[in-house]
C-alpha cells in the first residue's frame, strides 16, 4: 500500500507539512481562519536539532502495537491504514505508551489522534506532501 | 479443526485473529463466563465518569464474530478439562470437544481475610462490569466510601466515583499509593495530586476489623463507610488449569509460544505465568497489551503458524484526574533522573539496555520510542544517549535506522 515516507536530505525544516495537516484536519474551509493565531495540533511532528530536521507520522506499520494496546478497542487497521475511532477513546495513553515512532498526540478535543494519511478528511490525498515544497515526504509505495 | 477458547476478553479476542489469519475454516467456540460481550475491562472506571458507556465498552462488534464465524457461548462457565478425551465439560453439562484449546480465564479479585468482612452488606470488588454496574447503583450523594487499595484498581475506582460522593478514603498497608508500578518521588506526586482532589489516604495500615459501617484500623484509627471497595490485587483464574494436571505456579505455566505442559492446551492473558523478558523469568503480566499480545501468539501457533512473544514486559498507562503516568519495563540497573518541565522522568540502564522508565506527565510524550527501546533491547551506545535521556526522539537514533524507520514499510 501507498505510505508517506520521508528523506531527511530534503528536509528544510520549515514545519509547513505541520501547518498542511492541522488544516487538512481542522474542518475549516478557510486555510487562514484555520490557522491564523492557533496553537496548530498537527499529526506530524518535524523533529529538529542543529542542521537535521525531518518529519515524523504514523508509519502504518505491520505490527500496529497501538490497535493491540488500546484498552477501548479505539484503533483499528482498515486495509492498512490505521484509524483512531475518537468518540471511543478515553484518552489513557496506552497507545502513546506503545508507538514506537511518537505518532499519537491529544487532540485539542480530549481525544487522541494520529495521521490517517487523510483518508478521513475531505483531502483525497495526504495533505503534509502538497504542503511540503522540497518533496522530502513523499506518498508512494515502496 | 476445532478451536475451543475459554474466557471472553482480549486475549481470546487477539487468538481469534491470529487463528483466522491462518486459518478460515476451523470451527471456534469461545465459552465467555459473563453474560456481556466481550468488553475491555480497564473501561469499567471510564463508564462510571461516563467517558464511555455500554455500547463503546463493546470491545469487536457483532459484525467481527460473523464474518470470523466465531460461536460465543455466554453466560456459561466451563467446569473442567478432560485432557485424555480432549474435550471441555460445561457446569450447563454441555461438552465441547477440541482439536485445540485456549484457557483465557482471567483473574479474579484477591480478597484479604478481615474480621467481620463478610458482615459487610455493602462491599464490591471493581473488576467487571457487573461489580461496577452494582457499585454505580448503591452510590448515593451522601456515601462514605471506603477504598482498599491504593493500587491501579482501587485508585481508578477513586477517580471513578469521587465526584459522585460525599467521600472517599483509600487504606493501603504500603506506604505509598501504586507501590508495585512507581518510585518514591512518582508515588508522592501522585498522592499530592490526587489529595488535591479531595482523595484521603490512610498509608502504611490495613483493616483490622470491619463492622457492617466501620473499619477499625491497625493504627487504631477507625473510618466510617456506606460502601466498602476491595482492590487489593487480583488472582490469576488457575483452577480449571490445575485440576486438568496441567503446570501452574501463581498462574498457568507458559513458555513464549503460550504453550502450556499439554501441546494442545495453550494459555494466554491474566491467567498466566509466561517468560518476561528482562529478568528471563516468567512472571505473572496482568496487563491488557500483555494480553492481546499472548492471545495472538498462542492463535498463531494453536492454528498451525509459527510465533514467539519474546518481548513480555510489565507496561501501564495510566491516567488519574488528569494527570498522566506511563511506566514500563523494570527498575534496576543504574537510574537516569531527568529533570523535567511539568513532569517526572527515571529511566533505568542496565547492561547498555534501557530497562525501566517512569514518567508523569508531560514526560510520557511520545514515550512509545522509550518503550520500544526496551522490548527491542536497542544497544544504548549506539544512539545519542544524552539526547533521547533529554526527549524520545528519533533523532537520537543512527542515521541509518531513521532511514529505516522513516523510509521504508516497517
Amino acid at each position: 500500500m501507498k505510505r508517506i515516507y520521508v528523506n531527511e536530505m530534503w528536509c528544510l525544516g520549515c514545519h509547513l507539512c505541520e501547518y498542511y495537516c492541522a488544516y487538512a484536519n481542522s474542518g475549516i474551509q478557510d486555510m487562514v481562519k484555520a490557522l491564523k493565531d492557533k496553537q496548530i495540533q498537527a499529526r506530524i511532528t518535524v523533529e529538529q536539532r542543529g542542521t537535521i530536521s525531518f518529519a515524523v507520522n504514523c508509519r502504518h506499520c505491520t505490527e500496529p502495537l497501538c490497535i493491540k494496546s488500546c484498552i477501548a478497542g479505539a484503533i483499528t487497521s482498515k486495509d492498512g491504514v490505521i484509524v483512531i475511532d475518537q468518540s471511543r477513546c478515553v484518552l489513557c495513553y496506552s497507545c502513546i505508551m506503545a508507538c514506537p515512532y511518537g505518532a499519537l498526540m491529544p487532540a485539542r478535543e480530549g481525544v487522541m489522534q494520529k495521521c490517517e494519511l487523510c483518508t478521513t478528511n475531505s483531502q483525497g490525498q495526504p495533505a503534509c506532501i502538497q504542503g511540503c515544497p522540497n518533496k522530502a515526504i513523499v506518498f508512494e509505495e515502496r | 479443526m476445532h478451536y475451543v477458547m475459554i474466557g471472553n476478553s482480549i486475549a481470546s479476542t487477539a487468538c481469534i485473529e491470529a487463528v483466522r489469519a491462518i486459518d478460515a475454516e476451523g470451527s471456534i467456540t469461545v465459552i465467555g463466563e459473563e453474560d456481556h460481550p466481550c468488553y475491555s475491562r480497564p473501561l469499567i472506571s471510564y463508564l462510571l465518569q461516563g467517558k464511555t458507556d455500554e455500547n463503546r465498552m463493546v470491545y469487536r462488534s457483532e459484525a467481527f464474530y460473523e464474518e470470523n464465524k466465531v460461536t460465543v457461548m455466554r453466560g456459561v462457565r466451563a467446569q473442567s478439562i478432560d485432557r485424555e478425551e480432549k474435550t471441555v465439560c460445561l457446569e450447563n453439562g454441555i461438552s465441547l470437544w477440541y482439536d485445540k484449546l485456549l484457557l483465557a480465564t482471567g483473574s479474579s479479585p484477591f480478597i484479604p481475610p478481615i474480621k467481620g468482612l463478610e458482615e459487610v452488606k455493602n462491599r464490591f470488588t471493581f473488576l467487571t462490569l457487573d461489580e461496577a454496574k452494582r457499585l454505580e447503583s448503591n452510590l448515593r450523594k451522601e456515601s462514605r466510601v471506603l477504598i482498599l487499595g491504593a493500587g491501579l484498581v482501587g485508585l481508578k475506582c477513586a477517580e471513578a466515583i469521587i465526584d459522585k460522593v460525599q467521600s472517599v478514603s483509600v487504606v493501603d498497608l504500603a506506604p505509598r499509593v501504586l507501590m508495585s508500578v512507581l518510585d518514591d518521588a512518582a508515588s508522592e506526586q501522585v498522592r499530592t495530586h490526587l489529595q488535591k482532589q479531595g482523595l484521603r489516604f490512610f498509608l502504611g495500615d490495613s483493616i483490622a476489623e470491619c463492622t457492617p459501617n466501620e473499619a477499625l484500623l491497625q493504627s487504631g484509627t477507625v473510618i466510617g463507610f456506606d460502601l466498602l471497595v476491595i482492590a487489593v490485587g487480583v488472582k490469576p483464574n488457575i483452577q480449571i488449569a490445575l485440576e486438568a494436571g496441567l503446570d501452574v505456579n501463581r498462574g498457568i505455566l507458559i513458555d513464549e509460544g503460550g504453550r502450556t505442559s499439554d501441546a494442545d492446551v495453550f494459555a494466554a492473558g491474566d491467567c498466566t505465568e509466561g517468560p518476561e523478558m528482562i529478568i528471563g523469568r516468567k512472571t505473572v503480566l496482568a496487563l491488557l497489551p500483555n494480553a492481546y499480545l499472548q492471545g495472538e501468539t498462542a492463535g498463531t501457533n494453536m492454528a498451525g503458524g509459527t510465533a514467539s512473544f519474546d518481548k513480555a514486559v510489565a507496561m501501564n498507562a495510566l491516567s488519574l484526574m488528569g494527570l498522566h503516568l506511563i511506566t514500563v519495563g523494570r527498575y534496576e540497573g543504574t537510574s537516569h533522573l531527568v529533570p523535567c518541565k511539568d513532569g517526572y522522568k527515571r529511566l533505568f540502564v542496565k547492561d547498555n539496555h534501557l530497562v525501566g522508565c517512569i514518567l508523569v506527565g508531560e514526560a510520557g510524550k511520545r514515550s512509545g520510542i522509550y518503550t520500544a527501546m526496551i522490548r527491542n533491547k536497542v544497544e544504548l551506545d549506539s544512539l545519542n544517549f544524552d539526547l533521547i535521556c533529554e526527549e524520545p526522539l528519533l533523532m537520537a537514533f543512527a542515521k541509518s535506522v531513521r532511514q529505516q524507520q522513516l523510509g521504508g514499510p516497517v
